[in-house]
């Protein structure tokens, strides 16, 4: 590591974050992102890595896609963040351009948050008023961000070390893919809604079953809770489908769109409401407001996000990559049975599964080692996280695939052993 | 999305968004050209016929729309032109292999071809279809992806007739985007597609300024210059049959072939017949008056009038101003003088031919090299002759690779007619500041990887005839996990391991020695 590395990380505990600095260099990843173009990023010390996290889909298109560096030096001429409190040419153009591609017939409204975590805490209150119920069911291990709603869907840990959990039994938790829990959770007539991440990334992209979610969906309506989608991981055509949902033939309620939509050029999160389920902004559209939720700059990038991902061009593209990365995995798992276990896909969304309680974290450091960036499940380690973008090249997607064979290997016989070689 | 929205921060004309859709567009077709390489020769020839056979069913049709769109060409000269670029063009390579690897046993080597990958193929307005149908069937023989830019000027017949081959092309298993078009290509978006890293060759037919600005790209370029053809006709001749083939071939799609007769030399001993033989076969030869006006109607100060281009031989003589019978099929201008102070001398795509008399055979040849030093070097060259003599002496002299003995050059010169490789694309050579000389075929698309064995006797060559070519075909359909029939999780219930116990090793032990089982038995 070099001096000034060094030198920066120091600083970086001493007035950033002292325990994340020091878990990364703890588990062998001495990252410190420096320049970043397409689906690369260097490391300060030149090191280059291949992205395959992507901030769970935030690098979609890329670092620094050229489009959106464009659009957004372009926009920046004419607009600013905008003022929240009136009509705003860009928060509703880009509003009218998420309905023309909605999920589910008369999604109209946009609400905006400048993060995920706040859209989904928008997303809850609109769906506690439109129900006028409390009670909110979310999947055990989801992860919906932190923000004062959001974070009490998710595991505890990240709640009760700031005594925020949820002390009034209005946020229940019950197994993916159970749906006898899941009835039994709405049974009671009191639930606003069930939020639910079409496949839980941070749970290790765990698939739904077959007829799982559109089962959910059922349930929903019988016991009159809404659903509402967390599609930040999921949408923006990462299964091949412009929203995963509606892969599963799932009409939701509310979703809500993160992370990608802000092409990594400018934070914006976006809540899609239904028609009938957006009362409060008919009543009281001042109840729920953010001087920076939609903020134009973001609305003008999201556009071209929305535009983008919409080509014939990328849909063509991610079938190229999930098949050609699926067909060279299969390989690499077949080499390595014993410690590569299992595959998890829809798309370019996928979850490698290694034999090992915390199997994946060997592999992501030397993945690490051998030029990759891609992260283990935070809340299931056996899992690792496996995202390439949209738009890898073939190039790429082959160089991905031997690197990933290299650390498998050695990740491989990190856990299990050396074993002996045919002579 | 409504224009209104995109509009809101429009960029769509930035160097970021042009580069961004060649880029995207490059991409899948590098994707595609990869698995197409996957492919063996029964599954590439499956996809090539399926093509041909959709050109060949469309050609009426697009030969329709083109002149439509394009206001120019004889619809039936087209239909032609875009049959012969379907199924002939393909029986011609048919027993060519351009996918499985050439062993030399004397030589000890082994040729293993590798596909060019991203062929971006610029295609003309003056024979839109056909130069279309026949970049694709050479792309697709090769197992090339290929990425077709037509003429702005008859974008809309191209983009459907090439969206018909895409869709063949996929319905008999080619990789999806193994064939796209350019819906409008604008200059600044055909420039960014020819600089783009991802262009593994240009494929350049047109007008001479998007060729070098192929040139030009810094890529691998076969772009081919204009013609200009000299034809001579030699007092050997056949006066009879060579006027039949000079009319007929002159107004073939009304001279729209860019291999079309332009200048006819000949010597004075042949004049006063060849002229008879022209007129009786629907030329019009023009008196120095008539000559006059349409050189004046032809050429501005700007160069050739392409109001002219592709129109017939009465349209042009009454824009001309000049009364010529309904009989007429090509106007004869005869010019004094060859050269720059002569534009009758230089390409005239319609059917307006050139008519000079030389004193002499040698002064016919000087004549001739002229012709191609003004324009069209490298391109095409006619003679009649019965004299073997002369027509080799004519042919080593002017600059041209190709010299049609007999026929009618506009066809002649392009594989039709004669027994050159049919092509739509002109190979003009150094002549013709062009990297190929030849008429462009498959063979240019493919370079091979060769496989060299120690030439010293006592190395033994390999024995190829056994080894697996490893055509792995096209890509097995990645799962889509919890979507109904599309479902292959292949996780361990539990989180138990498949296998466990058996290490790689062991796993491809038994899996040889399964084989050797199977062999044996
Ligand atoms: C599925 C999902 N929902 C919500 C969020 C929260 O988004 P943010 O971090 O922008 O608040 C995340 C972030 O990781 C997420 O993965």
């Amino acid at each position: 590591m070099s001096q000034d590395k060094l030198e920066f990380l120091e600083r970086s505990r001493e007035f950033w974050n002292p325990k994340k600095t020091q878990d990364w260099q703890d588990m062998g990843v001495d990252l410190v992102i420096d320049r970043r173009e397409g689906y690369y990023l260097f490391d300060m010390d030149g090191l280059r890595l291949i992205d395959v996290h992507l901030n769970g889909g935030t690098y979609n298109l890329g670092h620094r896609h050229p489009e959106l560096v464009e659009v957004l030096k372009v926009g920046a001429e004419r607009f600013d963040m905008g003022n929240h409190h009136f009509p705003a040419l860009a928060r509703t153009a880009l509003a009218e351009a998420l309905a023309a591609c909605a999920p589910s017939p008369d999604m109209k409204f946009t609400a905006y948050g400048s993060g995920g975590g706040e859209a989904i805490d928008i997303a809850i209150k609109t769906a506690r008023h439109a129900t006028q119920r409390r009670k909110i069911v979310s999947i055990f291990n989801a992860y919906h961000g932190h923000t004062g709603l959001a974070v009490k869907t998710g595991d505890e840990r990240f709640s009760k070390i700031f005594l925020s959990e949820d002390r009034e039994g209005e946020f229940v938790q019950v197994p993916f893919n159970d749906l006898a829990a899941m009835e039994e959770a709405l049974r009671g007539n009191d639930a606003a809604a069930v939020i639910i991440e079409t496949i839980p990334a941070t749970y290790g992209f765990p698939m739904p079953e077959e007829g799982y979610l559109p089962a959910v969906k059922s349930l929903c309506d019988k016991y009159g809770a809404l659903f509402i989608a967390d599609e930040v991981q999921t949408g923006l055509m990462r299964t091949g489908e412009l929203w995963g949902i509606t892969k599963y033939g799932v009409e939701p309620d509310i979703l809500v769109t993160g992370k990608g939509i802000s092409g990594g050029m400018y934070p914006i999160a976006c809540v899609q409401i239904r028609e009938r389920c957006g009362g409060w902004l008919r009543q009281d559209g001042f109840a729920h407001m953010s001087t920076m939720g939609g903020a134009e700059l973001g609305c003008v990038v999201a556009m071209k996000v929305l535009e983008i991902v919409q080509r014939p061009e990328v849909r063509a593209m991610v079938r190229f990559n999930s098949d050609f990365l699926r067909a060279g995995l299969d390989l690499i798992k077949s080499a390595y049975a014993d410690f590569f276990a299992g595959i998890r896909q829809h798309g370019v969304i996928m979850g490698l599964e290694f034999d090992h309680p915390e199997g994946a974290k060997p592999v992501m450091k030397h993945l690490y080692a051998n030029g990759v960036w891609a992260i283990f499940s935070t809340l299931d380690p056996r899992v690792l996280q496996f995202k390439p973008g949209l738009l890898l090249t073939q190039a790429d997607a082959e160089d991905l695939l031997r690197r990933v064979e290299i650390a498998v290997d050695l990740a491989r016989d990190e856990v299990k052993g050396k074993r002996r070689r045919a002579a | 999305m409504s224009g209104r929205i995109n509009n809101l921060v429009d960029i769509s004309q930035s160097p970021a968004a042009l580069r961004g859709r060649a880029d995207i567009v490059l991409e899948n077709a590098k994707w595609a050209s990869h698995v197409f390489q996957r492919f063996d020769r029964e599954a590439t020839m499956r996809v090539v016929d399926a093509v041909a056979r959709t050109a060949h069913d469309g050609a009426a049709r697009y030969a329709e729309l083109a002149v439509e769109e394009s206001g120019f060409g004889v619809v039936a000269h087209k239909r032609i032109k875009n049959e012969m670029t379907a199924m002939p063009l393909v029986d011609y390579y048919r027993d060519d292999d351009y996918v499985n690897p050439r062993i030399s046993e004397n030589l000890k080597i082994v040729e293993i071809p590798r596909p060019a990958g991203v062929v971006f193929a610029l295609t003309p307005s003056t024979n839109p279809i056909s130069t279309l149908n026949y970049k694709i069937v050479l792309a697709m023989m090769t197992r090339n992806a290929i990425v077709i830019s037509p003429h702005p000027a008859v974008r809309h017949c191209c983009v459907e007739a090439a969206n018909s081959l895409a869709a063949a092309a996929t319905a008999a298993g080619a990789p999806a985007s193994s064939i796209q078009v350019l819906a409008e290509p604008s200059i600044p978006l055909v420039n960014e597609f020819m600089r783009s890293p991802k262009t593994s060759v240009i494929l350049a037919t047109g007008g001479s300024a998007m060729v070098r600005a192929a040139y030009a790209s810094s890529n691998p370029a076969i772009g081919v210059g204009p013609g200009n053809a000299p034809v001579f006709v030699d007092s050997s001749a056949d006066f009879e049959k060579a006027a039949a083939r000079i009319v007929e071939s002159k107004s073939f799609d009304n001279s729209v072939l860019c291999t079309n007769e332009s200048v006819l030399i000949t010597v004075p001993e042949a004049d006063s017949r060849l002229r008879r033989a022209l007129g009786s076969r629907g030329g019009h030869l023009c008196s120095d008056e008539e000559t006059g006006l349409l050189r004046r109607f032809l050429f501005h100060a700007s160069g050739f009038n392409v109001e002219a281009i592709g129109r017939d031989a009465s349209w042009i003589a009454n824009q001309a101003g000049i009364r010529v019978p309904r009989s007429a099929k090509i106007l004869i201008a005869p010019i004094a003088r060859i050269g720059v102070e002569e534009d009758l001398s230089r390409e005239k795509l319609c059917p307006v031919l050139a008519y000079h008399v030389a004193k002499n055979r040698t002064q016919a040849i000087s004549q001739s090299r002229a012709v191609l030093r003004l324009a069209g070097a490298g391109h095409t060259a006619a003679v009649h002759a019965s004299d073997e003599q002369t027509a080799f002496d004519f042919a080593r002299a002017v600059e041209s690779y190709r010299v049609v003995v007999n026929a009618p050059c506009s066809q002649g010169a392009a594989g039709f007619g004669t027994n050159l490789a049919p092509t739509f694309t002109v190979g003009t050579g150094y002549f013709g500041r062009s990297s190929v000389g030849d008429n462009i075929g498959p063979q240019h698309l493919v370079h091979w990887t060769k496989l060299a064995y120690n030439s010293d006797r006592s190395e033994k060559f390999g024995d190829f005839r056994g080894v697996a070519a490893r055509f792995d075909g096209p890509l097995p359909q990645a799962p889509e996990d919890g979507v109904p029939g599309r479902t292959r999780n292949d996780s361990p219930p539990g989180g138990g391991i498949a296998q466990s116990g058996i290490d790689r090793e062991e796993l491809r032990r038994i899996i040889a020695e399964e084989l050797r089982a199977v062999l044996k038995g």
